[in-house]
């Protein structure tokens, strides 16, 4: 069996799965946010809820318009609070201490190998980086687990992604996973585990596992994982894999995702003259600390182009402590970007940076539909880190190498 | 079962954020959420889709986000079945979990036109076109789906089958 299949068997009290099998299986972790969950504890009371399963293994957290944007958000947080308290959930991470769910959940250490992770967010599967099974759902099935501890699931076919050279600089997760979208397309892993390995993945960073893992979800994956080591959960040597591709990493260029899909990437090398009125740094695929060490790398001693404003989002209190006592903070304030607190914010359109008819932004998170970050009529580009904050200063789609 | 009505044609890889913007995610309510269903690429859509109408689209609708506001604004405009050839998995869950028929099918997304009066039948597994007589067949849901179903949605399912 794949790692993907033994979590899921272990998880409904089976000794084997094949892809196709329904399964009803134990939740680990279950998460909703100040969008999803409302509507999950909606139908947790309408069908006469009154425990849920675990309050430990549930997660609130109200990250997507917070802090309060307007009323309405206010309310939809409220209701979370409201009912964490009376549930007696204790992971619920009121503002201030929270974080961008799938940045904080990992940083708290809620997620562990062979976790069997549900969360009402399409990005929970970023926690394959840690060796979990972990997937997005709806509210409804977010409910049902909050009365029953389960959720049903088809075993995924798994699609075995191998990679290996050494990345080349300014390259990372963010271009390992664009390059792969590019090439398999926004449905090439439609209903699949993406099981990424490989000796760059052997390699690569935690924050980089969490960027391509976080990403899954854009090729149509139901999870992404990564093998967390060599003893423990792992797959045999015989699985059997529906595909298997390779790729070279050693020559990828940092990608680029042109409007309006996370599949229509180019290498940097062939993005042409694209002035840009905005650059956004953060998110659940690119708000992590690397991610900003890498930016401020760039912006050291540089300027932000006068025609561009440039947003960086910690995404967790803690990556913004880290940020601050390194002097992360200091500089990009002096580069003439704004700082703000954790939240999804800009990356879906909420608010903190939400775009205007015609502006083009350039931003490190994961999608790029029409009209994602704001007006029907905006343009929004995906990048790493490193092209987001050369872009910055140069006031248009910059190869880092460049600045 | 058996629905008739009038089609919306839509491409491949249509997101929840075209079905739903983010900025009217402040509730959940579906008649609130029907009024800017799909209106980034179909501003007509919301003001003129009637009850009964059905969604024929391509490959992966339903796409991105895990909003179960998506498949809510859907079912909030009166749209009675979404064919479409292959449906992303989440929205595929929500539509299951919340009771909106969906249905994968290949072929009459190549040969239906938008405007054109579709039959389907569920219990004889046929589609027919009335407008260009063609049909088509239709497979049905693995037993297990089908028990979520046929049991009303899945907080119903879940209460009768895991908790009892």
């Amino acid at each position: 069996m794949t790692i993907t299949e033994k979590i899921l068997a272990a998880h409904s009290g089976k000794k084997e799965v094949v892809p196709g099998d329904f399964i009803l299986a134990d939740v680990d972790l279950a998460l909703g946010n100040d969008i999803t969950a409302p509507a999950a504890i909606r139908e947790f009371k309408k069908a006469g809820g009154k425990k849920v399963f675990d309050p430990e293994k549930i997660v609130l957290i109200p990250d997507h318009f917070s802090p309060a944007k307007d009323l309405e958000s206010a309310q939809l947080a409220k209701r979370l609070k409201l009912f964490a308290q009376q549930q007696k959930i204790p992971h619920f991470y009121e503002i201030g201490r929270m974080g961008i769910e799938h940045a904080l959940i990992p940083e708290k250490g809620l997620v562990l190998p062979g976790n069997l992770v549900v969360g009402a967010d399409s990005h929970t599967c970023t926690y394959g980086a840690v060796g979990a099974f972990a997937t997005g759902v709806g509210s409804t099935d977010l409910a049902a687990v909050f009365i029953s501890g389960k959720c049903w699931f088809k075993v995924p076919a798994t699609f075995k992604f191998i990679y290996y050279g050494k990345l080349p600089r300014w390259t990372g997760g963010k271009d390992i996973i664009l390059h792969t979208i590019g090439d398999i397309g926004v449905d090439g892993a439609h209903y699949k585990a993406m099981e990424f390995s490989g000796e760059t993945i052997k390699n690569l960073a935690m924050d980089d596992r969490f960027t391509l893992c976080n990403m899954a979800i854009e090729a149509g994956a139901k999870n992404g994982i990564i093998e967390p080591g060599e003893i423990t959960w792992k797959s045999d040597a015989d699985s059997n894999y529906s595909e298997v591709k390779e790729y070279d990493v050693s020559k990828i260029e940092p990608q680029v995702a042109f409007p309006s899909s996370p599949s229509n990437i180019r290498p940097i090398g062939e993005v042409g003259e694209i002035p840009i009125d905005q650059v956004v740094i953060g998110s659940c695929t690119n708000g992590r600390i690397s991610d900003l060490r890498i930016a401020a790398s760039i912006l050291k001693k540089k300027k932000i182009h006068p025609e561009v404003r440039t947003i960086i989002i910690p995404a967790t209190q803690r990556i913004y402590l880290d940020a601050l006592r390194e002097g992360l903070i200091d500089l990009f304030i002096k580069a003439g970007c704004i700082v703000s607190t954790p939240t999804c914010g800009p990356c879906l359109g909420g608010h903190m940076g939400v775009l205007s008819e015609g502006e083009v932004c350039l931003s490190t998170t994961n999608r790029n539909f029409i009209g994602r970050m704001g007006s029907p009529k905006s343009k929004v580009y995906l990048a790493n880190p490193a092209v987001a904050a050369a872009s910055a200063i140069k006031g248009r789609i910059a190869h880092p190498e460049r600045i | 079962m058996q629905f008739k009505g009038k089609i919306w044609k839509f491409p491949d890889n249509i997101n929840t954020d075209e079905i739903i913007p983010a900025k009217y995610l402040v509730t959940s309510d579906q008649k609130e959420l029907s009024k800017h269903c799909l209106e980034i690429i179909h501003p007509e859509f919301p003001k003129r889709v009637k009850k009964g109408d059905i969604i024929v689209a391509g490959e992966n609708f339903g796409c991105g986000s895990s909003r179960e506001h998506a498949a809510l604004a859907i079912k909030g405009t009166g749209i009675s079945c979404i064919i479409a050839k292959s449906f992303a998995r989440i929205f595929f869950r929500n539509c299951i979990n919340i009771g909106l028929p969906i249905l994968e099918e290949k072929k009459l997304p190549e040969s239906c036109s938008q405007g054109d009066i579709i039959k389907i039948d569920l219990a004889k597994g046929v589609i027919k076109n009335l407008s260009n007589e063609k049909e088509s067949a239709i497979g049905g849901f693995p037993p297990f789906l089908q028990e979520i179903i046929s049991s009303g949605g899945l907080m119903k399912w879940v209460k009768k089958k895991v908790i009892r």
